[in-house]
């Protein structure tokens, strides 16, 4: 096991003249979840679908497993799984049909494919809905048949692609949770996500891509580090008061104050290149120095960067198309 | 909190890190499946779509059994005089017509089926690469029999007597059928070159309505002008129904059957490994 998961070097694809990845470089260690942060159209799919040999790389080289995925096809695919962005399972067959079925692709027996299966639905909590087709599932519900459609025979590497995306928190939680037991035990996973949020919590490293390059790259603290710590958002009771508290604000944070088109909103950045602690010191001295000069605050917070801010800070550039 | 959706169960799912674990536990992999248990396996998936969408089976039985009566009826009386003489001659060619024509809908089904998230899972298994369009065209060989057969219970019931007998019959179909399968891989070319489900329709009605109807299926060609008597003779159609036919009434026709078996052969031969080029290249999204 001395091969990282994945090695890609200069890798490339393009398609017509849009360079959907262009000369991506990365390493993905074992054994971890490794973020891959970029908004729509970054090229996060493209670069996931050359790694799992559903796309030829233009140029470059990407190995899985010290494996070439062009050359050694069918070895990478042994190793990995993949949960497209899309509905990875057939919509109208059930959770057990879908299960049974790839089981035997995968070459179980009958009696094997069909206790595989309900283990599986067991195990997601899909065993009511077992006989339902997929169609007929909630957003949740057909994440979580994905994903064990995906471990059917347990990966060495597992890809996500954007596996939370339109999910509600409780469902997201739900995946959170699974991606975590899945790591612990061995897989490696290649996530990919539009939310910096997302990344932070799961990945012990990460990637930020934008128009197929690798913008930045490393850990989820040494990242925002470079990024800025944090963004303090406020909500003020009276509009009346708001130049005043964004003079304060100005002062007490030494960064620039946002006054958007609410009325009685206010946002800065926490500092600039400090730490998470500078950060939070910044955000209380700042609460302190409102409610001394009698502001009235509604609601006050401390929010990671967005990947707005992330794209701001890396490109001085407004990423087209994030929220 | 735990009315949200209406299709989550009641119990909100907590995810049990022992559960999950005991799945995630590397046991011993089973033995790769080989070719034809993929394959068949995907033909099991076949059923399963037919099983869950019946109403697919309209085209495999409506449609011939319209085919049949409205030719028999229609050309009939004028033709041979009698409807039930006309079936005698008609019956193997409107079989092997409506079957033909059926094959197209394979390319369709792929063009639409290819689109879904759940081929890129299918191609990133270690299993033997056509297996899924095999499997595929396996599902299509039932309704291929089933058109065959609903059109035969259609003939026997407005007095078609095939002088073969049983297996007369039974080996016009399967000549057909295997016909049908090889016939069946241009379609599965044209599913994954064309953009859409409407072009491969057009396409195929474009090639099958011409090698349908100029044929010897409805008349003999022998009151056709010699230019199109010329493209009839070349036409596999015409193969392929003079093979039936002969199989049917119960004078075999080694000729015409090995014409048709070689035909097949070719086509597998030719349109099979195009339809594994486009697929493995498919990039879709
Ligand atoms: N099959 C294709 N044919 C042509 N262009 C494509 C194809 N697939 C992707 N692209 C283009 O490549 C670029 C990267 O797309 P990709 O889907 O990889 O982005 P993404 O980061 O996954 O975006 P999203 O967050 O929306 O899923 C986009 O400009 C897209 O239009
Ligand atoms: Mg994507």
């Amino acid at each position: 096991m001395s091969a990282p998961a994945i090695e890609t070097s200069g890798l490339v694809k393009t398609f017509g003249d849009n360079r959907a990845v262009d000369g991506v470089d990365l390493t993905v260690p074992h054994g971890t979840v490794y973020g891959l942060l970029g908004p729509n159209g970054a090229g996060k799919t493209t670069l996931v679908r050359v790694l799992a040999t559903l796309l030829r790389p233009d140029g470059g080289q990407a190995r899985v497993f010290g494996r070439d995925v062009v050359r050694e096809a069918d070895a990478v695919r042994s190793r990995v799984s993949l949960t497209g962005q899309y509905a990875s399972v057939d919509e109208d067959l059930t959770g057990t049909e879908n299960l049974v079925l790839l089981a035997r692709l995968l070459g179980h027996g009958k009696r094997a494919a069909r206790d595989r299966a309900a283990q599986l639905l067991e195990a997601f909590g899909l065993t009511d809905a077992a006989g339902r087709q997929v169609k007929k599932y909630s957003g949740g519900m057909r994440r979580r048949i994905d994903i064990a459609a995906s471990i059917l025979n347990t990966p060495d590497l597992l890809f996500l692609d954007e596996p939370t995306t339109g999910l509600d928190p409780r469902s997201r939680n739900q995946v959170w949770d699974i991606i975590r037991v899945v790591v612990a035990h061995g897989t490696t996973v290649l996530l990919t996500t539009q939310y910096l949020d997302e990344a932070d919590r799961l990945a012990g490293r990460i990637a930020v891509i934008d128009h197929g390059k690798v913008i930045a790259e490393g850990t989820p603290g040494s990242l925002k580090a470079s990024i800025g710590s944090g963004t303090v958002h406020v909500r003020l009771r009276d509009a009346a008061q708001r130049p005043e508290a964004e003079r304060l604000l100005t002062t007490v944070l030494g960064t620039s104050v946002q006054a958007g088109t609410d009325p009685v909103a206010l946002t800065a950045r926490a500092g600039s290149a400090d730490s998470e602690r500078g950060a939070a010191e910044h955000a209380s001295r700042a609460l302190a120095a409102l409610a001394d000069a009698g502001i009235l605050v509604d609601d006050f917070s401390l929010g990671q960067p967005s990947l707005d801010e992330v794209f701001l800070a890396l490109t001085d550039r407004k990423p087209e198309a994030v929220a | 909190m735990s009315t949200t959706t209406t299709n989550e169960p009641a119990t909100v799912y907590t995810p049990s890190a022992d559960a999950l674990g005991a799945v995630l536990a590397r046991e011993a992999r089973p033995p790769r499946a080989g070719a034809w248990s993929a394959s068949l396996t995907f033909g099991w998936r076949a059923i399963l779509k037919i099983k869950h969408v019946p109403e697919q089976l309209f085209d495999v039985t409506a449609f011939p059994i319209i085919m049949t009566l409205m030719f028999t009826y229609l050309f009939g009386g004028a033709l041979a005089g009698s409807t039930r003489e006309y079936l005698q001659f008609l019956l193997p060619g409107i079989m092997v017509t409506s079957v033909v024509m059926i094959t197209m809908y394979t390319g369709v089904g792929l063009n639409t089926d290819i689109e879904k998230g759940v081929f890129d899972r299918f191609r990133t298994l270690p299993v033997w690469r056509p297996a899924a369009l095999v499997g595929m065209i396996f599902g299509d060989v039932l309704r291929y029999v089933l058109a065959a057969t609903t059109i035969m219970v259609v003939g026997l019931v407005l007095g078609f007597r095939p002088g073969g007998g049983v297996i007369g019959v039974l080996a016009g179909i399967g000549l057909l059928v295997v016909f049908s399968f090889a016939f069946s891989w241009i379609w599965t070319m044209f599913g994954l070159f064309l953009r859409s489900e409407k072009s491969v329709m057009g396409v195929s009605m474009l090639v099958l309505f011409p090698l349908t109807f100029l044929s010897n299926v409805f008349v003999d060609p022998g009151t056709m002008p010699g230019w199109l008597q010329g493209f009839v003779e070349v036409n596999p159609i015409t193969h392929v129904v003079a093979a039936v036919r002969a199989l049917m009434a119960g004078d075999w026709d080694t000729g015409e059957t090995m014409w048709v078996l070689a035909a097949s052969a070719v086509l597998l031969l030719v349109f099979g490994p195009l339809t594994m080029r486009l697929y493995n290249r498919k990039g879709a999204r």
